[in-house]
């Protein structure tokens, strides 16, 4: 007679997650695991290893906002199941992302009457908006260029090599030529006389940053007009300029009012900015405007007539969350322009408090301006024993990431540290920071090897004995790492990219 | 000596938010107002404007997830800031998105060994998964002209005309010909036989849709790969064949698993699933999955080397958050291949009774196949009295959000409506809504009067505009045949013009 034990599977649902045998086996990572598991364990187990992701708040390399009202939080978890493009399904949510177009349009002083609608529309991130926009300039300009029985196969778009990579990604595979302004050591944006003798009847654009992703700077959109203006009185080429306001477009209209970089200025035909970044909301939305609808080509616009209503749309994506819409929205009305220009200020005075920490260490130089985005940008007076790399990875042991760039051709002798000042990035986090950067400092300078090293580097002319080869091999060691380092350095594509 | 009274503002505080004084003011709507003002008022405002919004789970347009579990809904949550292109700052969720472009490769039968990666990439959607693989073949294309020395400047893909809206899109900004195979009536997917005719020397691609948006059929995607390997061997084009798989990449492999139609065939060079549709995740995630490294060219693919390691990428869109693609994990983890054929099994069960109950009405015609996505498309037998659009427009009286299209050319004349079956559609539903339509149809029928109300309606308007025109008698009598003339040819051509946008 056979005994036959079965199992009793009641066993598995009372067991706690941790006590489960779910734990016991390793995620799959390559293929679909072929049965289920409890919710309990999955939201757990995916939970932990979650837990060595980097901390977002401590991120001090991204523009990108990490903190909102627990109010906001609860909006947008009610609205995550909500198809942002079924316009006819939820006429509120796409009001909403009208009210915001025509908010942002009206702070960047586009010309609109008083009852006209604005021309602009809300997408995943600056990089779709970028796109959309550049989209529009090649086909007015084709069409142009079509209308002049001119040959319209080599459009160019003229920008400083301090762009975002995205611009790239536009240039690549929309297939347009990108014309980068190079930089110099002691001037890392974009020169608008250099980029208007850039210019030729096949340019589709000029791309101007407010903002730089590299040290926060403002680029001179005033001056950029003045001199495109006169170069089009002369070549009758109408070349517009488009502004990059990823960073800061959220940040002039409230900290320097008085600075003419928007729709002021008549060659400016279209503008970008994230609402991701200072607009205050978490990462997945951006803005397109344009000055008006005949900056905008209408054969690329797709209307789609839902039982009646017609509603233009202009996206790369279609189907996404409504949070991020919603969220933008909340923002505009909770903070008002009162408020938006309060949280601009305080992360300027926090930016303030920490450039005069690190200056007082004596040991940085400060690469970005007091006026721009509120980052501080900054190098090591001396890079002989320890460079930018080094404090950056030192300083992840203590939670912070701090990223540590080259500059683009022809500044890359140039390394900076940067750290971003967003929204909850507050004064105590500041003299945190600038404590924790001492105390790097103070590791770095002590460790022996190093020094050891750069000592017999010193000496190497001289001798020829024994002694010598041990020297060497610190010598040559230490020649390698930094081989190495200036590889990856070289190596590193402007991928500028964390923003 | 002036008295001066401060008035302190913590009164404003005191206040519940429908009695405060900012419930008072109109909401601002165009320009950005002065003043903050205090979040609890922010967020109820907010949050009542958005009740007159159409109920997600009611909205059976639509194939987008609207339910997930609240495990899954608090991974969301806790990721909210994470912004996913970050990827060395976050390695886990940066690796989680490779172990779904893994699964999902391996889903589709990709031909990688037990250990490759796989090479593919997460998208905001299937949009952004469509322009990636059209690029990626438009860009394989002019490479092999410009090495023949032939002209590369006019590029066409081969489709069906049921396309969803992003391939006109893809077509249009990145100036590619679409080439449209037109449909027949009793015939709404592509024909793969005119297809493969219609494809020439320009062609990069032929795409086919598994799970057409109209009435959920799967193309014939293996008589494609046949028909179109036999014109690869007399002309020697090369025509690779891409795969739309947004809504039956996670139907097929579940519940017709011996369906030829993903990396089996060896002309299918890339595939895009939408994670948000079946994939059974909010509304943010596609996916793009290549056969191999050489279908992707590498000048396409941007290197990001962040200290150290190397992460190719390629994409549309750079920041974006994070939520979705931790949501995919979860559900690959919680459900598994079991779970997953569950899920869709009783979505299947659910169209199944859903189809038998409007059947059973006699008024209806199903235009949707049994295999294919769980959909259920009927038409009416007789649309003399009245059509689906009024049905559609009865429905959304009861809450139901259910469309009705016209099909696209050269079946413009029929008209359908279309009710998805997604996961949270249970039994009790389908019931429900079945006894809703029956109500409705009652009211269709008993009610046809209706015709002539509306046409009394429309004459006092048509009276009131033509005013001291001619005879008000004479007026009303070529009003009353007119009117409803003209009120069919309004929604006749608004039907004609109707994208099929929702999906």
């Amino acid at each position: 007679m056979v005994l036959s034990k079965t199992f009793s599977k009641s066993d598995d649902s009372i067991h706690s997650t941790f006590a489960s045998r779910y734990v016991r086996t390793s995620l799959p990572r390559f293929k679909m695991p072929e049965n289920s598991i409890p919710k309990e364990a999955a939201f757990q187990i995916i939970n932990d290893e979650l837990m060595l992701d980097g901390n977002p708040r401590l991120n001090l390399a991204s523009f990108v906002t990490t903190w909102m009202e627990p109010e906001c939080d609860k909006l947008i978890m009610a609205s995550v199941n909500k198809n942002y493009v079924d316009m006819d399904e939820y006429p509120v949510t796409t009001e909403l992302q009208n009210r915001c177009v025509n908010m942002i349009a009206h702070l960047f002083n586009a010309p609109l009457g008083e009852a006209e609608a604005a021309v602009g529309v809300g997408t995943v991130g600056s990089s779709e908006a970028i796109m959309l926009a550049g989209l529009a300039f090649k086909r007015k300009w084709q069409n142009k260029m079509k209308a002049e029985g001119k040959p319209y196969d080599k459009p160019n778009i003229v920008t400083g090599a301090n762009v975002q990579v995205c611009w790239e990604k536009f240039a690549r595979y929309f297939e347009v030529e990108l014309k980068e302004v190079k930089l110099r050591e002691d001037y890392l944006v974009m020169d608008p006389v250099k980029a208007v003798e850039m210019v030729d009847e096949n340019t589709i654009c000029v791309a101007a940053i407010l903002g730089s992703t590299l040290n926060g700077e403002f680029e001179d959109v005033k001056l950029l007009n003045d001199l495109l203006i006169e170069k089009n009185k002369q070549t009758g080429w109408d070349t517009p300029i488009h502004v990059d306001a990823a960073s800061g477009g959220f940040i002039a209209p409230f900290l320097y009012p008085e600075l003419e970089w928007d729709f002021r200025l008549p060659l400016v035909k279209s503008i970008n900015v994230s609402g991701h970044k200072y607009g205050l909301v978490y990462a997945g939305i951006g803005w397109v405007i344009w000055r008006s609808k005949e900056d905008l080509p209408e054969e690329l616009i797709f209307h789609i007539n839902y039982l009646g209503t017609d509603q233009p749309t202009f996206t790369l994506n279609f189907s996404k969350g409504s949070s991020q819409v919603i969220a933008q929205y909340y923002q505009l009305i909770r903070l008002g322009f009162e408020g938006y220009k309060n949280v601009m200020e305080n992360c300027r005075e926090n930016m303030l408090v920490l450039k005069a920490g690190l200056e007082k260490t004596g040991r940085f130089n400060i690469v970005s301006k007091d006026n721009g985005v509120p980052l501080v940008a900054f190098s090591l007076k001396n890079n002989s024993c320890h460079d930018e790399f080094e404090v950056s990875d030192y300083l992840r042991r203590f939670g912070w990431i701090v990223p540590a760039y080259t500059m683009p051709p022809d500044a890359q002798n140039v390394t900076v540290l940067r750290v971003v000042i967003r929204e909850d990035f507050s004064r105590t986090l500041a003299e945190r920071l600038v404590i924790d950067i001492q105390k790097v400092l103070h590791e770095l300078d002590t460790l022996p090897a190093k020094i050891t090293a750069k000592i017999a580097l010193n000496g190497e002319n001289a001798d020829k004995n024994v002694t010598v080869v041990t020297k060497k091999s610190a010598i040559e060691t230490q020649r390698e790492i930094t081989t190495v380092w200036k590889k990856f350095v070289m190596e590193k594509k402007k991928m500028n990219g964390v923003c | 000596m002036v008295l001066t009274t401060t008035i302190p503002d913590c009164d404003e505080q005191l206040n519940s938010t429908f009695a405060s004084r900012y419930v008072r003011t109109p909401v601002p709507k165009y320009k950005m107002p002065a003043n903050p003002i205090p979040k609890e008022a922010a967020y109820q405002i907010i949050n009542d404007e958005l009740m007159l919004d159409g109920t997600p789970r009611l909205n059976l347009a639509s194939f987008v997830t609207t339910w997930m579990e609240p495990e899954c809904e608090k991974l969301m949550m806790a990721s909210m800031n994470k912004n996913y292109v970050d990827m060395d700052e976050y390695p886990v969720t940066t690796e989680l998105q490779n172990r779904c472009v893994n699964m999902i490769a391996r889903l589709f039968n990709a031909p990688v060994g037990e250990t490759d990666t796989a090479v593919g990439v997460g998208t905001v959607g299937s949009s952004e998964a469509i322009m990636l693989a059209g690029l990626a073949f438009k860009r394989k294309w002019q490479s092999k002209r410009k090495l023949e020395g032939k002209p590369y400047d006019k590029p066409n893909i081969v489709t069906g005309a049921n396309v969803q809206v992003c391939w006109e899109k893809f077509a249009r900004y990145f100036e590619v010909e679409l080439k449209e195979v037109k449909l027949s009536e009793g015939y709404y997917v592509m024909d793969p036989v005119k297809a493969v005719e219609m494809v020439d020397e320009n062609t990069i691609c032929v795409a086919a849709i598994l799970g057409s948006t109209l009435n959920g059929e799967f193309e014939n995607v293996k008589l494609l790969n046949e028909l179109l390997t036999e014109k690869n061997k007399e002309t020697g084009w090369d025509t690779p064949i891409h795969v739309d798989a947004a809504s039956g990449g996670f139907v097929a492999p579940f519940i017709y698993p011996n369906l030829e139609w993903d990396f089996r065939l060896p002309l299918v060079k890339s595939i895009n699933a939408s994670g948000h549709k079946y994939g059974l995740v909010y509304p943010g995630v596609g996916w793009v999955v290549w056969r191999t490294k050489e279908d992707l060219p590498d000048d396409l693919v941007f290197h990001i080397n962040y200290l150290g390691s190397d992460q190719p990428t390629f994409t549309l869109n750079f920041s974006k958050g994070s939520s979705q693609i931790i949501a995919q994990y979860y559900q690959f983890v919680r459900l598994g291949f079991e779970g997953y054929k569950n899920v869709m099994e009783n979505c299947l069960e659910n169209a199944r009774a859903l189809k038998e109950g409007i059947e059973k009405t006699g008024l209806f015609n199903i235009v949707s196949k049994d295999e294919g996505v769980p959909l259920v498309a009927f038409s009416l037998k007789d649309s003399s009295k009245y059509d689906v659009f009024e049905i559609s427009g009865s429905l959304r009286r009861f809450g139901w959000i259910v469309p009705a299209y016209t099909m696209p050319p050269d079946a413009q004349h029929i008209a359908v409506l279309r009710v998805v079956i997604r996961e949270d559609f249970s039994r009790a539903l389908a019931e429900r809504l079945i006894s809703d339509i029956v109500k409705v149809m009652k009211e269709m029928e008993t009610h046809p009067i209706r015709v002539s109300t509306k046409t009394a309606h429309v004459t006092a308007t048509v009276d009131e505009t033509q005013d001291g025109e001619d005879g008000g008698k004479k007026n009303i009598k070529k009003s009353a045949r007119e009117t409803p003339e003209e009120i069919a040819t309004y929604w006749r051509q608004l039907a004609a013009r109707k994208k099929t946008g929702v999906c």
